[in-house]
């Protein structure tokens, strides 16, 4: 009998598509300040994409163009196939695009349960009226919508918070619970602001867990922020580097990490 | 023995149990677990049906009669089903202590050479995987979580959920050999196998057969009239034979409920949800939920705080002696009354407490103060004193006569005895039948008449017949001078104070006593806030000044306690250090169950001991400590040793072992 030690080889099944969403050209200002120039690249159905550089290279404004906070000064946007017009954010989040903050935005006096259904909002179909008296479709819709966000408390473990104010909460439970409200809109697309920003080694390695398992058991496409090297190398697919606002590199992890543009400017080693 | 040498009918198996409970009480909840945040329950005619598509499943890979399967993860329903599949197959469950490191898991698994292994989720299948190669019998994988599994090669792994489904496809075909195998079931089979923790050496595998366990569910349950109406919370370790008696023996026996909660951080409040009627917990579980009480009612409104002191020194005076039905005057009753609508009632239904009828305590001894509270709130807590080798159940305390320090009289069918050194030995229908793969160990455990060494000394008292253990035999030695040495007695004793966690005495062969201690983080904490006390770490904390002489009181309080006793006069410590950090399994200082290894920790602190005998004023020391995953570092620290007052005793110490 040989031993199953062998036999299991842990292999990566997931389907990376088609392009999701493409960038082209996109160019932002504030007045007389270049945020983002002349950036483009894609990101493709089913990977997790990340987009790393310095402080103030504009990643942030990045994602920010991304959910529709702000609107390239030049530049399409193009997602599922089709261009996108100027949105507002909700608008955006209702094609399914959701996202996390780098500051943590929850809703500190409610419950985890409360923000988390929050996120559902995109998809309550009833009207004021009928959710004031809780009947009828209401009341099944609302139950279906419970239904799923507790399928989210289950995967993110944070079932023994289900009732906690998250005021209250640790930080690293927090940017858990964050996670979970924009799980919630079941997104096509999130969108994570530093979701590592502050934690220690442990609340990473649960985070970067978390972040695996929603790209492969959901097939949910992520693109996320992230200041920790070590971190992005280990989960991203592919690799966009800006600089003063400007794209320096853009591949695997592996290329990403050996362009001497990327060296320079971002890690700072000096190459001889 | 008075009982009988076979059960009565069929009911010779777990699988005969559930058969005759689906007759009975088909449409009674026999399963609970809360998921999704909703109490999800099955019936015995579901569960029976779920467990037969198991087993069918488990036939259809291939499980052979006589194989071990180990059972890995916390309690759910998904386990104990597998359990009782694999007996329906002819198969041997094995359930594994969940918090194991693969280290550890390795042994075990290597020793029941296992062929199958049911693992909770994927955190148990990766620390299967880890000791693959080192356990080539493994053959099988299957999990209940399917979460984070999908990447994995499943050549030699499913879902169990997947199984059931294949079992439900091939039943035809696997029916008859399935129901051969579950009618072969007999009552000198076995049951279970259960590793013990060990408190010293490697653990054992503990074979209980049917007839243990059946004859020790019916004896116990008729001991404390359990019926279908039952509901206890299965949250204890699945590897512990309390778990196995509780959620399985007496389950099936009686044919009550077993709930199972959402995750070990929501036992509180799925205690609080379910209310169960029959409960078992630890004396450190009952002791740290009136420090979280007590803790609450430090914040109250003084008003609240009036109430409550007023009324539980109420209790306290007369709340034992209603529980026993002893006499109490009228007026007494009326406050006793008004104090359980007003803080009784409220205390117990925040502890999960209202509706229970049984609790037990065992494992350790309890400190009176603990069991009185939670008996003077009308709760009916009681001892047992058990082991894995008599399928729990040596004695156990009657209502009505129930005391802190007894562990009661011997259980139905049980027959006790003291033996010479004074050693407590046992022989019951319940007596395991052999350590597997170690004819040695029980041959020098049980001898040719079936009596079991528990390896505890105690004693009967004379006026009730009441046992009470007051060592581990082993442990039980003599000082210097030849007067009688009980550590744990001592220990015990000093960890009835909520500041103290862990004590370690020492003294075999000694002049005098001398102890370690352990400060406890909450209460200790929680002192220093109220005291403007600030420290930056546990090892400030316990280095303080003021917490020394804190404990230093606690020592001498034990000391003129153990003076009264001439038995044990010659056990008061003389110098103690409180240590720097807290003993811990991850660091092999406990078991797994978190009893004190005593000759590790002499070893690992060697220099400690030393310096508490040579009269030095403190020592430096650094030691290493192993983190959650696995990783090593050191910590160094000088610790203050104090000198504490002793009582001198007149009479001469009693000679050990007289």
């Amino acid at each position: 009998m040989t031993g199953i030690a062998e036999a299991i080889v842990a292999e990566d099944t997931r389907r990376i598509g088609g392009i999701l969403m493409e960038l082209k050209h996109i160019t932002l200002r504030f007045g007389g300040v270049t945020a983002i120039q002349d950036i483009s690249f894609d990101i493709r159905e089913g990977e997790i994409r990340a987009i790393i550089g310095p402080n103030g290279a504009g990643k942030s404004s990045m994602l920010n163009v991304i959910n529709g906070l702000y609107t390239p000064s030049v530049g399409e946007i193009w997602y599922k196939g089709a261009r996108r017009p100027a949105m507002k954010p909700y608008e955006v989040a209702r094609q399914g695009v959701a996202r996390t903050f780098q500051n943590i935005a929850l809703f500190k006096g409610m419950s985890t349960l409360d923000n988390i259904m929050a996120g559902r909002n995109t998809m309550m179909r009833s009207g004021l009226f009928a959710q004031a008296l809780w009947r009828g479709r209401a009341e099944a819709e609302e139950i279906a919508h419970r239904e799923q966000v507790e399928k989210i408390i289950d995967f993110l473990e944070i079932q023994h918070i289900r009732k906690t104010p998250v005021g209250k909460l640790p930080y690293g439970l927090q940017k858990r619970v964050e996670l979970g409200r924009a799980l919630a809109a079941e997104p096509s697309l999130l969108l994570l602001d530093e979701p590592m920003a502050g934690m220690n080694v442990e609340e990473k390695e649960d985070m970067s867990r978390f972040i695996l398992d929603v790209n492969d058991e959901f097939g949910t496409t992520i693109a996320l922020i992230e200041h920790d090297m070590g971190v992005v190398m280990d989960i991203s697919d592919r690799v966009v580097v800006m600089d003063y606002g400007k794209k320096i590199g853009d591949g695997t992890p592996e290329e990403v990490r050996n362009a001497p543009e990327v060296i320079d400017a971002y890690l700072g080693v000096a190459h001889d | 023995m008075d009982a009988p040498a076979t059960s009565p009918g069929e009911l010779t198996s777990i699988p005969a149990l559930l058969a005759r409970n689906v007759q009975l009480f088909a449409a009674r909840p026999a399963y609970r677990e809360k998921e999704y945040g909703i109490w999800q329950s099955w019936t015995w005619a579901e569960t029976e049906a779920g467990i037969r598509a198991l087993a069918l499943g488990f036939l259809e890979l291939g499980l052979a009669p006589g194989d071990h399967v180990a059972v890995i993860g916390a309690n759910r329903p998904a386990l104990y089903w597998s359990m009782v599949a694999a007996q329906m197959c002819g198969a041997i469950p094995v359930p594994l202590y969940q918090d194991a490191v693969a280290e550890e898991m390795a042994y075990v698994l290597d020793h029941c050479g296992a062929r199958f292994v049911v693992a909770e989720d994927q955190e148990q299948v990766d620390k299967v995987l880890e000791i693959a190669d080192r356990v080539p019998h493994v053959e099988m994988i299957l999990y209940h979580d399917r979460r984070g599994m999908r990447k994995y090669d499943h050549t030699r792994m499913n879902a169990l959920a997947d199984v059931q489904a294949t079992g439900r496809a091939a039943g035809e075909r696997f029916e008859k050999e399935l129901r051969r195998r579950t009618d072969a079931l007999g009552y000198d089979d076995t049951c279970v196998m259960l590793y013990t923790s060990g408190t010293t050496g490697r653990p054992k595998g503990v074979v209980l057969s049917n007839r243990n366990i059946i004859e020790t569910s019916k004896a116990s349950a008729e001991f404390d009239r359990l019926t279908e109406r039952e509901e206890i919370l299965a949250y204890l370790p699945m590897a512990w034979v309390g778990d196995f008696i509780f959620s399985m023996g007496q389950a099936y026996w009686c044919g009550f409920c077993t709930n199972c909660p959402e995750s070990a951080e929501t036992m509180y409040e799925n205690l609080h949800e379910i209310g169960p009627t029959y409960f078992f917990a630890p004396p450190r579980y009952f002791e740290q939920r009136i420090t979280i009480l007590l803790i609450r009612m430090e914040d109250a409104g003084r008003l609240k705080k009036a109430m409550f002191d007023h009324f539980m020194a109420h209790a306290k005076r007369v709340g034992p002696d209603l529980m026993d039905g002893k006499p109490v005057g009228l007026w007494d009753r009326l406050r006793y009354r008004i104090g359980d609508i007003l803080v009784y009632g409220p205390v117990r239904n925040r502890a999960g407490m209202s509706k229970v009828r049984v609790a037990y305590t065992a494992g350790e001894a309890i400190g009176p103060e603990i069991f009185e509270f939670w008996r003077s709130l009308g709760i009916n807590l009681k001892q047992l004193y058990g082991q894995t080798e008599a399928s729990v159940f040596i004695t156990q305390q009657p209502d009505g006569e129930v005391r802190a320090d007894t562990v009661g009289v011997p259980s139905p069918g049980v027959e006790v005895k003291i033996g010479e050194t004074g050693e407590v030995f046992y022989r019951s229908p319940g007596t395991f039948v052999e350590y597997y793969k170690n004819a040695e160990s029980t041959a020098s455990t049980k001898d040719s008449e079936g009596w079991v060494a528990t390896g505890d000394a105690g004693f009967f008292e004379e006026a009730t017949g009441h046992l009470r253990i007051i060592d581990r035999a082993k442990d039980v030695g003599k000082m210097a001078d030849g007067s009688l040495f009980a550590p744990k007695y001592v220990e015990n004793k000093l960890k009835f104070y909520p500041n103290i966690l862990e004590a370690v005495v020492f003294g075999a062969g000694r002049e005098m006593c001398c102890a370690f201690i352990n400060i406890d983080l909450t209460a200790v904490g929680n002192w220093a806030e109220r005291n403007n006390v600030s420290y930056g770490s546990y090892q400030e904390l316990a280095g303080l000044a003021q917490v020394l002489d804190m404990i230093a009181g606690h020592v001498e309080e034990v000391n003129a306690s153990l003076a009264g006793d001439a038995m044990l006069a010659g056990c008061q410590i003389h110098r103690f250090l409180v240590l720097h950090k807290e003993l811990d399994a991850d660091d092999g200082e406990l078991t797994r169950t978190r009893k004190v290894r005593r000759r590790i920790i002499e070893e690992k602190y060697g220099d400690l001991i030393a310096a508490l005998y040579d009269r030095s004023a403190e020592v430096s020391t650094v030691t290493e400590v192993t983190y959650e995953d696995g990783r090593k570092g050191s910590i160094s620290a000088t610790l203050e040793i104090r000198d504490t007052r002793t009582v001198p005793v007149t009479a001469k110490p009693l000679e050990a072992a007289e």
